[in-house]
C-alpha cells in the first residue's frame, strides 16, 4: 500500500479508536458508578445499555444550540472545538503495537515515531489549556470565568511536576522517542520498577491534567454550577465532556507506554507466538493495560472526595514539585554510584 | 533507530491527524448547527446566574493570585525545558553533567524556597 495512503488510514483508525473508546468509557463510567452505588445504571438502550453512548451522541447533535447574547460568539464556538482538536492530537505518538507484516510489507502501528515524542506530548497537553480558557472567558459568565481560571492554573501547576517526573524517566532511558522507550522495556523490567516515585507523581499529575476527581475543581457543581461549560449546550457541551474522556484514554495509554512496558508483556517470547500473532496479542495486552488505568481513574472518582483549592495548589507546588526534584536527585545518584554513567 | 537523523517527513502524519480531527470537529459543528431547533428568547439567551437577574458582567478584575501562578509556571517550565536535553544525554555527560545539573537544581530550589517564604503560593 502507498505509504501516504496507509498513514491516512492509520490516522483515521487511531482517531476512530480514541472516539469509540471515549464513547464507551462514558458507558463504563456510568455502569461502574452504578455498581459502586448499588444501582443498575444505563439498561434501557440495547442489551446492558450498550447503545447508550450512541443515543447520547445523537441527542447531543439534535439539541438546541444556544449562544448567550453577551458572549463573544466566535470564541464561544472556538473554545470547545479547540479543546476537542488538541485532545485528538496526542494519540499520534503512542505506539499501539509492534506492527504487522502482510505480504512482506511492514505496517507500523504507531502513526509517527518522532524523536521528540515526549516533548510533543507535553506541548500538546499544554495547548489544551487554551480550549478551556477561551471557552470559559468567552461565555461572559462569572461561573465560567472562575471555572476556566481554576482549570488553567491547576493544569499549569501540575504540568511543572509532570515535566519534572518525566525527566527522571528520560535519564534512565536516554531517549524521548516513545517507540524506543517501549522497545527498551522488552525483556527487562518495566520502567515502573526503576521509577516508582516518578510514576506516582506522573499518575497524580495525570489526574489533575485531565480535571478528574479528586481534582475536578474547574467543574464543581456545588460551587460553580458547571464550571467553564456552564453556558454550553448541544454538541459544544458534548465536545467538552467527550474530550475529557479522550484525554483520560490517552493519559492511560501514556502511562502504560512509559511506565508499564507499553505493548510488551512478561514472557512474551516464550509463548511460541511469532510475527503477526504476537503483534496482535501485544496490542490486546496494551488495551488491557489501558483499561486497567481507566478503571483506576473511575474507581478513584467515585471513591474520593474533592480537594479544597488551597490543598490542590499546595499539593502541586509544595509537595509534588520538591518530590519530583528529589526523584531526579535520587535517580542521578543511584545511576552514578551503580556505574551506569559513561 | 534514527536518533540523530530527524526527517521533516516524520511530522507529516501529525498534520494528517490534525486534518482528520479538524474534519470531524467542523462536520459535527455544522451538523449540530443545522439539525438542532432554534427557539431563541431574550431570557433564555441571557447569562446564566442561577435564576436571579444578572448583576454586572464577568469582565471584571479577578484575583492577582492566578497571574502569579501563571508567571511562576513560565519560570519553572523554562527551567524544566533546560533539563530535557541534559536528561537525554545524561549517560554520556557522566559525573560532570550530574554535578552541573545538581548545582542548577540547587539554584532552582533556592528560588522555590524564596517563593514559599514570600507566601506567593498561599491561598487564604
Amino acid at each position: 500500500m502507498d505509504p501516504i495512503l496507509y498513514t491516512i488510514l492509520l490516522c483515521v483508525i487511531v482517531f476512530g479508536i480514541s472516539l469509540g473508546a471515549a464513547a464507551y468509557m462514558t458507558w463504563g463510567e456510568r455502569k461502574l458508578a452504578a455498581v459502586l452505588q448499588d444501582r443498575v445504571g444505563p439498561s434501557r438502550a440495547g442489551p446492558f445499555g450498550l447503545l447508550q453512548p450512541i443515543a447520547d451522541g445523537i441527542k447531543m447533535i439534535f439539541k438546541e444550540e444556544m449562544i448567550p447574547t453577551h458572549s463573544n460568539r466566535w470564541l464561544f464556538v472556538l473554545g470547545p472545538c479547540f479543546f476537542m482538536l488538541t485532545a485528538c492530537m496526542t494519540s499520534v505518538v503512542i505506539p499501539w503495537g509492534s506492527g504487522l507484516t502482510i505480504n512482506d510489507t511492514f505496517y507500523r502501528m504507531q502513526v509517527t515515531d518522532i524523536n521528540i515524542g515526549l516533548l510533543y506530548l507535553l506541548g500538546v497537553v499544554s495547548i489544551g489549556v487554551y480550549g478551556i480558557m477561551i471557552g470559559g472567558w468567552a461565555s461572559n459568565n462569572k461561573y465560567s470565568l472562575l471555572g476556566a481560571l481554576r482549570a488553567s492554573s491547576q493544569m499549569i501547576s501540575y504540568e511543572v511536576a509532570m515535566g519534572l517526573s518525566l525527566i527522571a524517566l528520560v535519564m534512565t532511558t536516554g531517549t524521548l522517542q516513545l517507540g524506543e522507550i517501549v522497545r527498551q522495556q522488552d525483556g527487562g523490567f518495566a520502567n515502573v520498577v526503576y521509577q516508582p516515585l516518578g510514576f506516582l507523581i506522573f499518575l497524580i499529575c495525570a489526574f489533575a491534567e485531565t480535571n478528574r476527581a479528586p481534582f475536578d475543581l474547574p467543574e464543581t457543581e456545588s460551587e460553580l454550577v458547571g464550571g467553564f461549560h456552564t453556558e454550553y449546550s448541544s454538541m459544544k457541551l458534548g465536545f467538552f465532556l467527550f474530550a475529557e474522556y479522550i484525554n483520560m484514554f490517552i493519559s492511560s495509554a501514556v502511562m502504560a507506554t512509559l511506565y508499564f512496558g507499553g505493548y510488551n508483556f512478561p514472557f512474551q517470547h516464550e509463548l511460541g507466538l511469532e510475527g503477526n500473532a504476537l503483534a496482535i496479542v501485544q496490542s490486546l495486552v496494551f488495551m488491557l493495560k489501558i483499561s486497567g488505568f481507566i478503571f483506576l481513574f473511575m474507581w478513584i472518582r467515585w471513591t474520593l472526595p474533592r480537594f479544597r483549592y488551597d490543598q490542590l495548589m499546595n499539593l502541586g507546588w509544595k509537595i509534588l514539585l520538591p518530590l519530583a526534584l528529589a526523584n531526579i536527585f535520587i535517580t542521578g545518584l543511584v545511576m552514578f554510584f551503580s556505574g551506569k554513567l559513561g | 533507530m534514527n536518533e540523530n537523523t530527524s526527517h521533516l517527513s516524520e511530522y507529516v502524519p501529525i498534520v494528517i491527524m490534525a486534518l482528520v480531527a479538524l474534519g470531524f470537529v467542523v462536520t459535527t459543528m455544522i451538523l449540530t448547527h443545522t439539525l438542532g431547533p432554534k427557539r431563541p428568547s431574550k431570557v433564555k439567551d441571557d447569562t446564566f446566574e442561577c435564576g436571579i437577574p444578572v448583576i454586572g458582567n464577568a469582565r471584571s478584575p479577578f484575583s492577582i493570585k492566578y497571574f502569579l501562578v501563571a508567571i511562576l509556571f513560565v519560570l519553572f517550565d523554562v527551567e524544566v525545558i533546560f533539563m530535557y536535553p541534559w536528561a537525554v544525554n545524561f549517560k554520556e555527560l557522566g559525573a560532570f553533567g550530574l554535578w552541573e545539573m545538581f548545582t542548577f537544581m540547587g539554584l532552582m530550589l533556592v528560588g522555590l524556597f524564596y517563593i514559599f517564604r514570600r507566601k506567593a503560593l498561599d491561598w487564604e
